[in-house]
């Protein structure tokens, strides 16, 4: 039995680095290679779009004679009611929506994971003081909140990252908060303080890579309702400033034009349905690669 | 006596609830000698595992002192707690539920050679925990595996590496085998007999299973609603029950054989709610020798012969 | 003997086999089962955890979750009505031409004689099914006179009222006051749910009962009490049972005969004196050397060695020989041959090779 290398058993499955591990496990999933592929290709072309295009005369002057135009060659998304291409627009948007997007939603998480995380593990009281503080915040419709904290702080795109992430942070309190109650009673957390863990220790060697699965869910998904949300406060203009492009801008824009120019407000909308389906492909495929059940 | 490892004085956890206090563990007081296994036996709801949890302050006892090496430990701050802790250790019921689903065999190992910094060195304690592996018998090719891939009997051994990673002296054992195929549960009890030997531990090993009490302790606690009814060494247990309620609990043994079988006695009646009971014999409801005494008067343990406790009127009066 | 050849016995299981197929591996629960329950009588089915006894239960019943659970072949009859059985020629045949030789969604090996409304007059009425679980098997918004008298008139035209007296009758059977059967489950002890659970199962008087560790969930003395409770309403019905157990105590106790299962398959049969008096296979003798001697308590045990066999591996030799101290060569490589000691008492082993039946007989 006894073994002369005890780092290299004979027969051990080999070391695999936790990263690695998860990783082979994820490009298993094609739904979210898929997913994630979409994601590094938007991102690439977002942090290159001025290798490309001229910011100012894509986006900002006005060339009134090829307004209007359908996709074609030259345009690949067609242009705007002012002649401006839409293919730039769009991918000088996608900067504004997903820095905002992943910006709020990392901000809230990070303030309601340690809220919830808090709440959920000491209970008593202190459950008590954060989850009534978090009801407070939900029960204000979360549009009112983020238009009374731009309106009240000035519209600015750090302003409504504020905004948004606010309202995240209660719905990420409780998510985080029910996770870990469903784990912080099961017997393998006792048998973490039986051996002499520590709080700290127990919160994040024992409970939160237990309750890593609901949380990556709904940080995907916030992602995608964050993206619409700045959609919705830009179309109401308190949101990103004209003539800046913005994904929600440039939906509710093409509206007007819906009858003759219908791609003026599809693309843009497509482009947000599909990076909130790679978000959720993504998100459900990392879920089930942290696992080491599903394997 | 005097070289009892482990002391409990008039050992009580209450547990409040809507109704009243629930008297989980009431007024229980035993000691273990070094080296040896106290057994406590007794139905689902009758305080083993508050005992066991209250023992390793695990949960706070309402009152009662706890002595471990003579030490009282109960009046322990949480730094000197945490020092004890290590050499007073857990083997948990359910190797299901007990041990991290994410975490390999060695990390789950390693996690308390971590937490008390016993070998900083790296390769040291991949070396340690090689050895304690092969101490409980877990093979070496495991040692990257996840807990879900293994069968029960080894993830309690897992679960018995963990808890020896310390160099504990005393070990409490709650239902550590009876999760188990009974196979299996026999070579968990032999692993956990050779520890003891081997490394002179003691246990307090918590079960309902009386054929395994009687075959693994020198002295047996019943217990019954929150108290001790009978304390006796294993074999005069066995062979005296005197307490109505231990006789009716050996006499449910399903024994594998066909010969020498048992006359059962079938308990009647309600069982007492643990909820505020009143000052009476908790047993009585359901005893078939209760008298008046029994429903006016709490019994208290006595001996009634050397080193045989029981806590019942009836045999008082009887001897 | 003559009466008994008349009467088809209570249940009858021959060579039953049944595969979980899942996406990655198929687990082969069942590999060739056979059993046999005659009219009255009580047979334990003891095993280890993985072994086999619920599934074996759950096919009786039809209740073998489809998909992933598939039986691949064998036959189960209950009180002479055959329920499953297996293709003939040319229905394989048929299959064959129809499916190839793809992987079946649906049982390939054996067609179902019986529809699923018969199947479901039959389960309550004619064969009844006792879970491990009291408190999972009850429902925990309805009264427990209503659950018992639901299973009632579901399967018999009685007036409600009339349904709801019988359940009354049926709770005072099981020793439980017919007042409280306007009661919930969660008012009752775990005891006294099993209770329950087998005044429910018993309701209609069935002929056949299985029994699925009923008592495991309980504490001693609740076993005790249910476990006689269960001696007395069987003898008084002349039910036959199905004790499905993993404690020989048990067996011991209320059975009359003893099937051991290991990896799917029984590998000792005999009446309670020849299983226990008279072991035969190694697997029963580890058994009761595993259990920690009453009588002494120095006695070391002496535990099977190795690992539960892995489900997933379909064993061409005896399943048992890394497990076994006897085993040679040839466990390893052939299955084991079927051996009488007497005309109740066998076992599968090839210890006994040399005694063994001289065609192989698979008949029990």
């Amino acid at each position: 039995m006894r073994n002369e290398n005890p780092q290299l058993p004979p027969g051990a499955e080999k070391k695999k680095s936790r990263f690695g591990d998860t990783w082979k496990r994820l490009a298993e999933n094609k739904a979210a290679m898929a997913g994630l592929f979409f994601l590094l290709f938007l991102i690439f072309m977002a942090l290159t779009a001025d290798l490309f295009f001229d910011y100012q005369k894509s986006c900002v002057d006005l060339n009134i004679a090829s307004r209007l135009q359908w996709p074609s060659a030259e345009h690949w998304f067609g242009t705007d009611e002012f002649g401006r291409d839409m293919f730039a627009r769009v991918v000088f948007g996608s900067r504004i929506s997903l820095s905002i997007g992943f910006a709020a939603v990392a901000f809230g998480l990070f303030i309601g994971g340690i809220m919830g995380a808090v709440s959920g593990y000491f209970g008593g009281a202190i459950d008590n003081i954060i989850m009534r503080l978090c009801d407070i915040f939900l029960a204000v419709p979360m549009m009112l909140m983020a238009i009374v904290i731009v309106a009240a702080l000035g519209t600015s795109i750090l302003n409504l990252v504020i905004a948004l992430a606010i309202s995240c942070v209660p719905i990420f309190a409780r998510i985080v908060r029910s996770a870990v109650l469903s784990v912080r009673d099961a017997e393998y957390v006792e048998a973490a303080r039986a051996i002499g863990g520590k709080t700290g220790h127990i919160i994040f060697r024992y409970i939160l890579p237990n309750c890593i699965g609901p949380i990556i869910v709904q940080t995907t998904l916030r992602i995608a309702a964050t993206i619409s949300n700045i959609a919705a406060l830009s179309f109401i203009g308190l949101g990103v400033q004209a003539p800046r492009p913005e994904w929600g801008a440039l939906l509710s824009g093409g509206r007007n034009f819906i009858r003759d120019s219908s791609y003026l407000a599809t693309i843009p909308g497509i482009c947000i349905m599909l990076t909130i389906l790679s978000l959720n492909l993504l998100g459900d495929g990392l879920r089930d690669a942290l696992d080491p059940r599903l394997r | 006596m005097s070289e009892s490892l482990l002391r409990a004085d008039h050992l009580k956890k209450y547990f409040r609830s809507g109704k009243g206090n629930v008297h989980a563990v009431d007024d229980v007081s035993f000691s273990i000698e070094k080296g040896k296994t106290l057994g406590v036996v007794g139905e689902s709801g009758c305080g083993k595992s508050t005992l066991g949890r209250t023992v390793l302050r695990l949960e706070e006892p309402t009152s009662g002192n706890v002595y471990f090496n003579g030490e009282d430990i109960s009046g322990f701050g949480r730094r000197r707690m945490w020092e004890m802790r290590q050499k007073m250790q857990m083997i948990f019921q359910d190797p299901f539920s007990s041990l991290n689903p994410r975490m390999t065999v060695s990390e789950a190992i390693e996690d308390p050679l971590i937490l008390y910094r016993l070998c900083p060195d790296r390769e040291k304690r991949a070396k340690r925990i090689a050895e304690l592996m092969d101490t409980v018998g877990l093979a070496q090719r495991l040692t990257n595996t996840y807990p879900h891939e293994l069968d029960g009997g080894r993830r309690q051994r897992i679960g018995i590496a963990r808890a020896l990673a310390l160099n504990p002296e005393f070990i409490v054992c709650d239902e550590p085998v009876s999760a188990l195929d009974v196979s299996i549960q026999a070579q968990i009890l032999n692993l956990l007999q050779d520890l003891q030997k081997e490394l002179n531990l003691t246990y307090m090993f918590i079960t309902h299973d009386l054929s395994v009490v009687y075959h693994i302790s020198d002295e047996i606690m019943v217990m019954y609603l929150g108290q001790v009814v009978e304390k006796a060494p294993s074999e005069i247990l066995f062979a005296n029950p005197l307490h109505p309620y231990t006789k009716a609990l050996l006499s449910a043994i399903p024994v594998p054989s066909l010969h020498n079988r048992r006359t059962r006695m079938i308990m009647k009646g309600e069982i007492t709610s643990p909820i505020d009971p009143p000052a009476e014999c908790r047993f009585a409801k359901r005893c078939g020798q209760a008298c008046d005494r029994c429903f006016r008067e709490e019994p208290h343990l006595f001996e009634a012969e050397p080193g045989h406790f029981v806590s019942c009127h009836a045999v008082e009066k009887g001897l | 003997m003559t009466e008994k050849e008349k009467t088809p016995p209570a249940l009858w299981i021959r060579d039953l086999s049944v595969e979980f197929r899942g996406r990655n591996s198929t687990v082969y629960a069942l590999s060739g089962l056979n059993l046999k329950i005659n009219k009255g009588e009580t047979l334990g089915l003891v095993g280890e955890t993985g072994a086999g006894k619920t599934t074996a239960g759950l096919s009786v019943l039809g209740l073998v979750a489809s998909p992933p659970g598939v039986i691949t072949g064998g036959s189960i009859s209950v009180a002479g009505k055959e329920i499953i059985a297996p293709l003939t020629g040319d229905e394989a045949e048929l299959v064959r031409k129809r499916w190839g030789e793809k992987k079946h969604r649906f049982d390939p090996g054996v067609k179902r004689c019986v529809s699923e409304e018969e199947m479901m007059e039959m389960r309550g009425r004619h064969v009844s099914m006792i879970f491990q679980d009291p408190m999972t098997s009850l429902n925990p918004v309805i009264t427990v006179e209503k659950q018992i008298s639901e299973v009632i008139s579901k399967h018999t035209d009685v007036s409600g009222s009339e349904a709801l007296r019988r359940a009354g009758d049926m709770l005072e059977l099981v020793g439980i006051p017919r007042s409280r059967g306007k009661e919930y489950p969660h008012q009752f002890s775990g005891g006294m749910k099993q209770r329950v659970v087998i005044a429910m199962a018993l309701a209609l008087s069935p002929e056949l009962l299985i029994a699925d560790e009923p008592t495991t969930a309980l504490d001693v003395t609740i076993q005790a009490q249910v476990l006689d409770m269960m001696k007395k309403l069987r003898d008084e019905n002349r039910t036959s049972m199905l004790m499905i157990t993993h404690d020989l105590g048990i067996v011991a106790d209320i059975c009359d005969r003893v099937s051991v299962i290991y990896a799917g398959r029984v590998v000792e049969h005999g009446t309670l004196s020849d299983v226990f008096d008279h072991t035969l296979h190694p697997y029963t003798k580890g058994l009761f050397a595993s259990l920690p001697d009453l009588e002494n308590r120095e006695t070391r045990l002496k535990p099977i060695r190795g690992l539960m066999p892995d489900p997933s591996i379909r064993y061409t030799g005896c399943p048992f020989a890394d497990r076994c101290d006897e085993a040679s060569e040839v466990c390893r490589k052939e299955a084991p041959p079927v051996y009488h000691r007497t005309e109740d008492h066998m076992t599968v082993c090839h210890l006994y090779r040399d005694k063994a039946d001289k065609k192989g007989m698979r008949e029990t």
